[in-house]
């Protein structure tokens, strides 16, 4: 019966059934799935070509996605949908779940992002793991992210999402820890699960919501029938799925994990914040669309906490010597501005996914460069101990100057047009998260200054024995191809083939926003903010000289942002210390009092204290006697009950 | 040969097979283990020839055996297998080799015979087949009840320091609830005097349908429940677990809470649901609370464990809590995902004691700060005890999670809160693995860790097919659901419930309007 319905609803979708070149779609995971796969159960004798069969797998996987891209082009927008289901997963009388994929031109976005800038990391990461034993390993994890990630956005069930969802919060796990010898690097994997797993109760949650309310968890059942179900329900489900964003995108509350999560090698990041983890929750939101349609305060809490966040993120980056952790600060911030857009409905939901798609070239641009920097220096992440550095790394210094451009927004850079957007449709919705968005593209561009100065301009601030040179080409020619995306691709994006916001349309929807003053005075004014930040940085870190040591004595906003505006503390005071005593206490009882009285217990029946002790010969007597004693009892209420 | 009684001879091989091994000289220990061994493969191969004849029968239970005994008193040796019982059978016929492999050596140490441990876990493999198989309340009680002691055998000749004490432990709470379902038994052979004037029934078949008194259903019921609780063991009846588990073998830990416990919460939907509807009903909310309470209860106290083989035993604790919450969820999915949930959990947490073991024989010590580093030394140990902990922290891809989110959604449909509470443990357990890994496995390597050996031959056979069946019933489950489902819809059609309708079904209409 409920199959049936299952059927039905499939059925009158207008999502064409694979055929031609989309029965490749399922190729998209298998590859770098295989991957996995082979280089994880491999073992030792797959050492030498890790790398190689790593990098294929993740190659073949953009091949097919552009193949499936230019075939997508050339179709009717209404026709761009194509669904291809692949076997029964779960039947549960009343819950069937099915694996099937979606490519419709939300997921070809994402798929394009995930595999082309995926590639390209896996690349740089021949060269910047190449002297690790564990190189193939490495690969190996690498390849499981990817997999992963494009099940996330292909699934055509909320289910099947979810077994993506985690898979990446597995392989973000296996590779922030990768250097498990570290204790501080085991520790930030841990935090990284488990506050990703807080967010996961929210996808639970979600996901069972959903089966309640309409009897299903496939996208078409779930996005379909959702304009017939109350507000309340729709409230519940998106608030849970927003819980659920908030820890794969390190928004507020649950970003602590974000800063610690540099303890793994740099690609990783790089793998993590541009093309794979934190974009997850963006996702979501977008792809949900048509739940936060129908649950206004559902919409308003992704805008409250998208402006949280972005705030928040921009001023841990102001803060930080360690380059890492700025980039770190600014991601945070960056999806803010992301999952605020997502907020704002259809008016918001292509520029979210636009500025992902920017954000991508230029965030993995800014990570694998400042890779490269630490090649160059022995590791060293504070840039305290940097300075100078664009005359010994003339290639990195470009890119990473075209990914400096594009995040803080001068045009024509990537990231220009995309946040430019997101100011506007902020503007349109309301004037204090507007100018929330306009204040952190200011700060933005400060703390990225100060970045820029300190590592590449200013003097040398080397330790004694660093011998700065530039990396080999296998980690600078993903650096020129991402510097050059972080050039033209915003550009390309909006004014090629009609548009992102076209391409997407069909997907998300659409809706212009009226502002209250013309598009120039806006544009305009940004760009005086940026330039206001750029200056504010040049004359703290340009004109004067860097200290070797962070200043100890400095005010108190600048010691909270250190301490990531005590997200640690917090969590801490509020969360950690409070369980610990719970959990201590609870041993203690289980260990005492509840045990202490069902030892007693038992003694009593036994008729002897010593029992315990005299095992053999006491429990056929206990035994036998409480059998006894026992049988009559509950013989005689029974007896007695019928009786009466 | 449809009237050849497979079940009657998928109970007798173990049986015989322990006979034949008691057979042996002492000194001839590895032709025991090795006959032992062989008996364990042949049990397997018997139950794929039962399962495929499950498939090819009708009815809810099928390969129906009944002999008479004592007729005039009813007594009879009635052997039948619906859905629920073939799970089970299969993952007991699955794990006893693996505990045997796994298992291999543990003997030595104590000096006594491994063919003394062979011959025990062969008996009890016979035990728990005849229990999962039986339809005759007697017959399940005698089994469910005699399994104790082989068990209290294991527990007390192999064990740790403490084994005295956690073996008379074991046999007191466990005695307790058989003499409470003793009681109860009676009570429903004398209730069942209204089906047959000249005596009662113990037979499953008839005694389903009984009209009972709402009093006399309560008492039964909680007689039935009380014994099958205690060996769940569900919160508070819990505490002798961890320490029959923390001082016995850990492949003999591995059987208990892997296997034999899984009697407990077989009893409950095999023979709780069915008999007693009303009860069922009634009573389903405190028991929903009580299963809610030991997902947490036991999570949270395995976080402050800091010996590793009772971390696993509070873990498990928590995990018969989703089942015990599945069953009675009183849903579809609920009692599906319990059902499937005693076949993963039997899955991982026999991985996770062997893995734990063959880390506790290296070092000596089950103390988890005793460890530290060791993923330096044992890189493929490490991986093994990363998938499994993975597994028990049922990651989404692996098979624990299909079974735990059916459970999870089965109960949210009747009981959303309990659902909310429950999922907290989704977090805890991420707490109390990941927690446990980081301390064992990672960081510098300790002195005392420096040279420990990888993983061997033997312990890699016995653990191969425990992971791979997590994997596969992780991405392909529907076979053995198919045959789950099938157990489950009699048994709540008998109780009288039906799911609740979802809020807003997704129909065609609802899709394209």
């Amino acid at each position: 019966m409920s199959a049936l319905t299952t059927l039905d609803v499939r059925a009158v979708e207008p999502v064409a059934t694979a055929g031609g070149v989309y029965a490749w779609t399922f190729l998209l995971i298998a590859f770098p799935a295989l991957g996995a796969l082979v280089l994880l159960l491999g073992g030792r004798r797959t050492d030498r070509i890790g790398h190689v069969v790593g990098t294929l797998a993740s190659l073949a996987s953009f091949v097919v996605a552009a193949l499936l891209f230019v075939d997508m082009l050339g179709r009717a927008a209404e026709d761009r949908a194509v669904n291809q289901p692949l076997f029964d997963w779960l039947p549960a009388a009343g819950l069937q779940v099915s694996v099937g994929l979606l490519l419709d031109p939300l997921s070809m976005a994402f798929v394009l992002l995930i595999t082309g800038v995926g590639t390209l990391i896996h690349v740089y990461s021949i060269g910047y793991m190449q002297h690790d034993p564990r190189r193939r390993r490495f690969f190996g994890y690498l390849n499981l992210f990817v997999a992963a990630m494009l099940l996330l956005v292909l699934a055509d069930d909320y289910l099947v999402l979810y077994v993506g969802w985690e898979g990446v919060g597995l392989a973000s796990y296996l590779l922030i820890g990768f250097w498990q010898h570290k204790n501080s690097a085991a520790v930030a994997a841990k935090k990284a699960f488990v506050v990703n797993r807080v967010g996961d109760m929210g996808m639970t949650l979600a996901v069972m919501a959903m089966f309640a309310v309409f009897g299903t968890t496939a996208f078409s059942g779930v996005l379909g029938g959702a304009d017939q179900v109350s507000e309340g329900w729709l409230t519940v489900i998106g608030l849970l799925l927003l819980l659920a964003a908030c820890g794969k995108s390190a928004q507020f509350p649950l970003q602590s994990w974000l800063l610690d999560a540099m303890e793994g090698p740099t690609p990783v990041s790089a793998l993590i914040h541009a093309a794979t983890m934190v974009t997850a929750g963006v996702y979501l939101i977008v792809r949900s669309g048509a739940i936060y349609a129908g649950a206004p305060l559902a919409q308003t809490a992704v805008v409250v906490v998208g402006t949280i966040t972005l705030v928040m993120g921009a001023i841990i980056g102001c803060a930080k010597d360690d380059i890492k952790r700025v980039l770190a600060g600014s991601t945070m911030s960056q999806i803010g501005y992301m999952v605020l857009a997502a907020g704002l409905g259809p008016a918001g939901y292509a520029f979210a996914i636009f500025h992902l798609l920017t954000h991508g070239f230029f965030k993995a641009n800014l990570f694998l460069g400042a890779g490269s920097v630490m090649h160059a220096m022995d590791d060293e992440v504070d840039m305290r101990r940097y300075g100078g550095l664009r005359r010994y790394l003339p290639l990195t210094f470009l890119t990473f100057a075209a990914g400096y451009l594009a995040i803080i927004g001068v045009p024509p850079f990537a990231g220009f047009w995309s946040k430019d957007r997101i100011i506007e449709a902020a503007f349109a919705d309301n004037l204090l998260v507007g100018t929330c968005a306009l204040l952190g593209a200011g700060i933005t561009a400060f703390y990225m200054t100060r970045l820029m100065l300190m590592t590449w301009f200013s003097e040398r601030r080397w330790k004694p024995d660093v011998h700065a040179h530039e990396s080999p080409l296998v980690m600078t020619l993903p650096l020129l191809a991402l510097g050059l995306l972080s050039l033209v691709g915003g550009a390309a994006m909006l004014w090629t083939a009609g548009g992102i916001v076209e391409w997407l349309e069909p997907v998300v929807g659409e809706e212009e926003h009226a502002l209250p003053f013309p598009v120039w005075v806006l544009t305009a004014a940004t760009l005086v903010v940026i330039v206001a930040g750029v200056a504010l940085a040049w004359m703290r870190y340009g004109r004067e000289q860097v200290a070797r040591t962070a200043p100890t004595r400095v005010s108190f906003a600048t010691t909270a942002a250190r301490r990531d505006l005590y997200g640690d503390a917090v969590n801490e005071v509020a969360l950690m210390r409070p369980g610990q005593r719970l959990t201590g206490s609870l041993v203690y009882a289980d260990s005492r009092g509840l045990d202490r009285a069902v030892n007693g217990v038992a003694a009593l029946m036994g008729g002897s204290s010593g029992l315990l002790r005299r095992v053999q010969t006491g429990f056929v007597r206990s035994y036998a006697l409480s059998m006894l004693g026992g049988t009559v009892l509950v013989v005689v209420a029974l007896l007695s009950v019928r009786l009466s | 040969m449809s009237d050849f009684p497979w079940l009657s001879v998928l109970v007798a091989v173990p049986a015989v097979g322990a006979l034949l091994v008691g057979l042996v000289p002492r000194r001839r220990g590895v032709l025991a283990k090795a006959l032992g061994l062989a008996v364990s493969l042949l049990t397997l191969g018997l139950t794929i020839v039962v399962a495929l004849l499950y498939r090819a029968g009708e009815g809810q239970f099928r390969l129906t055996e009944q002999y008479g005994w004592v007729e005039r008193f009813g007594l009879y040796w009635s052997l039948g297998v619906d859905g629920v019982a073939l799970a089970l059978i299969a993952l007991t016929a699955v794990v006893t080799p693996v505990v045997l492999v796994g298992g291999w050596d543990e003997a030595e140490p104590t000096g006594r015979s491994g063919k003394g441990f062979v011959f025990l876990v062969l008996v009890l493999e016979a035990m728990t087949l005849g229990a999962f198989a039986a339809t005759d309340v007697l017959a399940f009680y005698i089994l469910f009840e005699a399994m104790l002691v082989p068990m209290y055998l294991l527990i007390g000749s192999y064990g740790g320091p403490r084994r005295s004490y956690a073996a008379v432990k074991f046999l007191l709470y466990n005695l307790l609830g058989g003499l409470v379902m003793l009681a109860a038994v009676i009570g429903l052979y004398v209730q069942s005097a209204t089906l047959r004037p000249d005596g009662g029934t113990f037979l499953l078949s008839e005694l389903v349908g009984l009209p009972l008194s709402p009093q006399a259903q309560y008492w039964i019921f909680a007689g039935f429940m009380v014994a099958f609780a205690i060996k769940a063991p569900l919160w508070p009846f819990h505490s002798w677990l961890p320490d029959a588990a923390g001082e016995a073998t850990p492949s003999t830990a591995a059987f208990l809470s892997g296997v034999m416990d899984k009697v407990g919460t077989f009893g409950m939907i095999h023979l709780c649901l069915p008999l007693f509807p009303q009860a069922a009903r009634d009573l389903a909310p405190v028991i929903v609370t009580l299963a809610v309470v030991s997902i947490l209860y036991g999570a949270l106290v395995a976080i402050g464990q800091s010996d590793m083989i009772r971390l696993v035993a509070y873990a498990s604790i928590s995990h018969f809590g989703f089942i015990v919450l599945g069953i009675f969820a009183l849903t579809s999915q609920g009692g599906a995902g319990a059902t499937l949930y005693m076949v993963n959990h039997g899955l991982s947490t026999v991985a996770l004691f062997l893995v734990v073991g063959f880390l506790v024989t290296r070092r000596g010590s089950r103390a988890i700060a005793d460890f530290g580093g060791v993923q330096r030394p044992a890189p493929v140990l490490a991986g093994v005890l990363l998938v499994v902990a993975l597994a028990t922290l049922s990651l989404p891809g692996l098979a624990t999670f299909v079974s735990e989110f059916l459970v999870l959604v089965g109960t949210f449909t009747r009981y959303p809160v309990a659902a909310v509470f429950a999922v907290l443990g989704i977090v805890l357990a991420a707490v109390y693995m990941l927690w446990m890994y980081q301390r064992v496995m990672t960081g510098p390597v300790r002195p005392t860790t420096e040279g420990m050996r990888d993983m061997r031959g033997r312990e890699a056979l016995a653990l191969a097919p425990l992971l791979a069946l997590l994997l596969v019933l992780g991405l392909y489950p529907k076979p053995l659901l198919d045959v789950i489902n099938e157990g489950v819809a009699p048994t709540l059609s008998q109780v009288g419930v039906a799911d609740p309708e979802p809020v807003q079904p997704a129909t065609a209409e609802g899709a394209s309007g």
